[in-house]
């Protein structure tokens, strides 16, 4: 059924509160259960043996000594996976993620597995099993990984313009509009950079961890922390055979996911290891294997040039956009390309990506996945023209913006959008004028997301106390059980405590999309809208069957349903309505399911002030501001820890962290304890600023919120950095060692020029 | 007739065009005729496509309307995290 998601400006009573999370106090005592909290008689204990090198041919694997060890009960390879993918090339490579065939790709590549009655036992039998590689030249950069002698990761992934000869370049994809060359041409000024930046982790400090139990019937259910269980089971399913209702997903809680938990990993593998020992099996991720073999975000190589003239106005910008996408195709450069330039109307441009496979984890989504490293090279670049032309670099992005009516650099006009009022409200804020002290320096920058809805559905149950069971299948990764408690409440009209909102397992709700793209409170809270109208209804019809009149008029208000007739005013609560249920016709509930596309686009402008010391090229952010546009902020707390946590992430990005790899290909840091993400004393309290622009196509006017305000901190810091010290930083993680190596450069350079 | 704009992928699969003409009052009509009249764009459509009809990206929504003198583009169909 059709709904009308049209904003109508509705006055809220809850909607913009900030209510009590419903599940901080479970969280806080421990008694929350996530991914590895759940436990099955019987269950064992399932690990992963691990490629060591970064390309080998695996020539045999022998698991006889392993199967022999008493208390093995499962060892499993990629024979007990078969190819079902019937030509689907996106799931075999997930297949082949989970388990090689016949080549490691990465170091932490998976080889066999092991399900056995305790942790001790399933580890010596890992140690048992005898795996014969060849060990093959490999390549973990992405610029090398394009030339023309490089090693070959996947064979199968063939030149489009050379047919059959095999090419680690696996798309080129092309977005822009206009005359670039003859843009360039009216240029008065011409900058062009290059920028790189490394390979990171989302960091979700819970890691992978699901329990699977398969049962001689084929039926199975699995326990796990994902951002999407049912997309999980549909994936699985197909993976191992099985119709997918024959697999019952349920999420656990997550502790953290930011598109990390978008893909399946070990539980395929975990779910085969059950199938085999027919016993339930954990199989948990350390930190160590969390690194090395679930999908970081790609390292990039980008160029950019940007023409301007010199009032201010961008004529034409160019971006060469170079991703690796781990040793599997992907499209991340693709969307690097369509964001690049996607803050500003620019008459003539261009960005094309180039999708790189090396041998590397396979990428994942990482919070607005690709954007930050386009935003990176793109606003660097934004700020060096504004320094060159003299013009203040938010004013230079004002004049640029992309307003409704743009042609946005990725095709479609825009309709209403909220990157220039982030400007202005950037431009007015304090921070902007507050006075750096010795060796700081500010930098501001922008930042785009798609943002995007799916396929959503609600279920919305009325207890005959007439207190709500709220069912959805969309997960609470950013406070989702409490916005969409708020909007069940809003429509209602009964208190935010009456209403308890919980994730159903993929048996209890119709399918649901994965919890990403900033989608969970607009596309669920749009599903919950419409669940509380058909709820609505109903208890409209039952009030008129009690009074025996037509429900067209009744009407629903506050709680109540009210019917005017004979001068008389009539009134029945929703707890009286529950009550009395049972002899009007039945429970009282409501259901939606919907297609919420339509999502808007969300921008968001940064201010960093950051303190370098010069000795030793150490940065700390002394004050950081986020501007964006939420559309309706349904729970203000829970959109402000949005916005900082996606800049916490992005500050990290920008200054510590990156995966490290040696000369053999291999990780060198893969853990907490090298790979340092900020923790609380890193950062300074992240104020925010929350624009309410609402979205024409949600009935609240809701915008996504969760992945914006990882864009521009990258840039927003290197702006920063390079206002401080005086060099450009090109190269992130802007780390010490790079820092000081910037410095020093200049220092020298200067010493020459004298 | 609505003019199609492609990107990326998609123009390859036309010999580098960048838009097509196909009539379509709904997203449903326009990718079918897209597929009957672009056999060559017709696996990519099944790949997973979004249409931005007026600015708004669809996804899924193959109902949605598209009025007389609309802009629609195609897009490949991305994901977030």
């Amino acid at each position: 059924m059709k709904h009308d998601s049209k904003f109508t400006n509705q006055k809220f009573k809850l909607v913009g509160t900030r209510v009590t999370r419903p599940d901080g106090v479970d969280k806080v005592t421990g008694r929350a259960l996530y991914g590895a909290d759940t436990f099955a008689p019987g269950q064992l204990v399932g690990v992963i043996l691990r490629s060591p090198h970064a390309h080998a041919k695996i020539r045999s694997i022998n698991t006889k000594r392993a199967e022999k060890l008493k208390g093995v009960k499962a060892v499993i390879t990629s024979a007990d996976l078969p190819d079902l993918t019937n030509g689907d090339s996106e799931l075999y490579d997930t297949l082949e993620n989970c388990m090689a065939r016949g080549k490691a790709l990465y170091d932490g590549h998976a080889v066999a597995a092991v399900a056995a009655s305790d942790a001790e036992t399933a580890r010596k039998a890992l140690k048992l099993i005898k795996v014969d590689y060849k060990i093959l030249p490999h390549v973990t950069d992405v610029d090398e990984a394009m030339k023309p002698d490089a090693p070959i990761v996947q064979p199968r992934v063939k030149t489009k313009d050379k047919p059959g000869k095999p090419t680690n370049l696996s798309l080129v994809s092309t977005y822009g509009h206009g005359d670039v060359d003859a843009g360039f041409e009216q240029a008065d000024v011409v900058i062009e950079k290059s920028y790189k930046t490394e390979q990171v982790h989302q960091g979700y400090i819970e890691p992978h961890a699901c329990l699977a139990s398969m049962g001689p019937d084929g039926k199975g259910e699995l326990w796990v922390t994902t951002q999407g269980q049912f997309a999980y089971r549909n994936t699985c399913a197909s993976l191992l055979g099985m119709e997918i209702s024959q697999l019952k997903v349920t999420s656990s809680e997550i502790g953290g996911g930011f598109g990390g938990k978008t893909h399946v990993w070990a539980e395929p593998v975990a779910l085969a290891l059950s199938r085999k020992a027919n016993r339930p099996v954990k199989l948990v991720m350390s930190r160590e294997e969390v690194f090395r073999a679930s999908g970081p975000a790609s390292s990039t190589s980008i160029d950019i040039k940007l023409g301007a003239t010199r009032d201010g106005r961008i004529v034409a910008a160019h971006a060469a956009l170079r991703y690796s996408g781990g040793a599997f195709p992907g499209i991340w450069a693709e969307v690097g390309a369509m964001a690049a330039w996607a803050c500003y109307d620019i008459k003539n441009v261009q960005s094309v990506g180039y999708d790189v496979i090396v041998n590397r984890p396979k990428v994942a989504a990482y919070r607005a996945p690709s954007a930050p490293m386009a935003g990176f090279a793109v606003e660097s670049t934004l700020t060096l023209m504004a320094d060159e032309l003299g013009i203040n670099p938010v004013d230079f992005r004002l004049k640029n913006a992309a307003r409704e009516g743009t042609r946005a650099s990725y095709g479609p006009t825009y309709g209403p959008i909220g990157i220039a009022a982030t400007l202005e409200a950037v431009k007015k804020h304090p921070h902007m004028r507050a006075r750096l002290g010795k060796n700081q320096g500010r930098g501001m920058a922008c930042g785009f997301w798609f943002n995007f809805g799916g396929q959503t559905c609600a279920d919305l149950a009325i207890g005959v106390d007439g207190t709500v069971a709220l069912s959805v299948g969309t997960i609470d990764v950013g406070g989702a059980r409490a916005s969409l408690s708020l909007i069940a409440a809003e429509e209602l009209g009964i208190p935010y405590e009456q209403v308890r909102c919980n994730i159903a397992d993929t048996a209890s709700l119709g399918h649901n999309d994965m919890t990403d793209g900033s989608r969970g409170t607009f596309s669920t809270g749009m599903s919950t809208i419409f669940a509380a109208r058909d709820a609505i209804k109903q208890l409209r019809e039952r009030a008129a069957k009690v009074w025996g009149i037509n429900a067209k008029n009744v009407t629903w208000k506050d709680g109540k349903a009210i019917a005017s007739s004979k001068g008389e005013r009539k009134s029945l609560t929703l707890k009286e309505l529950a009550e009395s249920s049972a002899n009007t016709g039945g429970p009282i509930s409501g259901h939606n399911q919907v297609v919420a596309d339509g999502a808007g686009v969300s921008f968001a402008s940064h201010i960093c002030d950051v303190e370098v010391d010069p000795e030793t090229g150490g940065t700390k952010v002394v004050r950081y501001t986020v501007v964006q546009d939420a559309g309706k902020a349904v729970h203000p707390d829970y959109v402000e820890g949005q916005f900082q946590g996606g800049a916490a992430q992005g500050i990290g990005w920008a200054l510590n962290e990156e995966y490290v790899y040696g000369d053999d290909g291999r990780v060198q840091n893969a853990g907490f304890l090298d790979y340092r993400i900020p923790v609380c004393s890193d950062l300074p309290f992240i104020d925010t600023q929350i624009l309410e622009i609402p979205n024409p196509n949600h009935p609240y006017g809701i915008r996504g919120v969760g992945e914006t305000s990882i864009v521009p901190p990258l840039a927003a810091v290197a702006n920063a950095v390079s206002n401080a010290v005086g060099v450009r930083m090109t190269h992130v993680p802007m780390s010490p060692p790079r820092i000081l190596a910037a410095i020093n450069s200049s220092r020298e350079e200067q010493a020459l020029a004298s | 007739m609505p003019d199609v704009e492609l990107f990326a992928g998609l123009r390859d699969a036309v010999a580098g065009a960048k838009s097509v003409q196909v009539e379509g009052t709904t997203i449903r009509e326009l990718l079918q005729n897209i597929a009957r009249e672009y056999p060559s764009l017709h696996k990519r459509i099944e790949q997973g496509i979004a249409v931005a009809i007026d600015g708004n990206i669809y996804r899924d929504d193959w109902d949605q309307q598209i009025s007389e003198g609309a802009e629609v583009v195609l897009l490949s169909r991305i994901a977030g995290g």
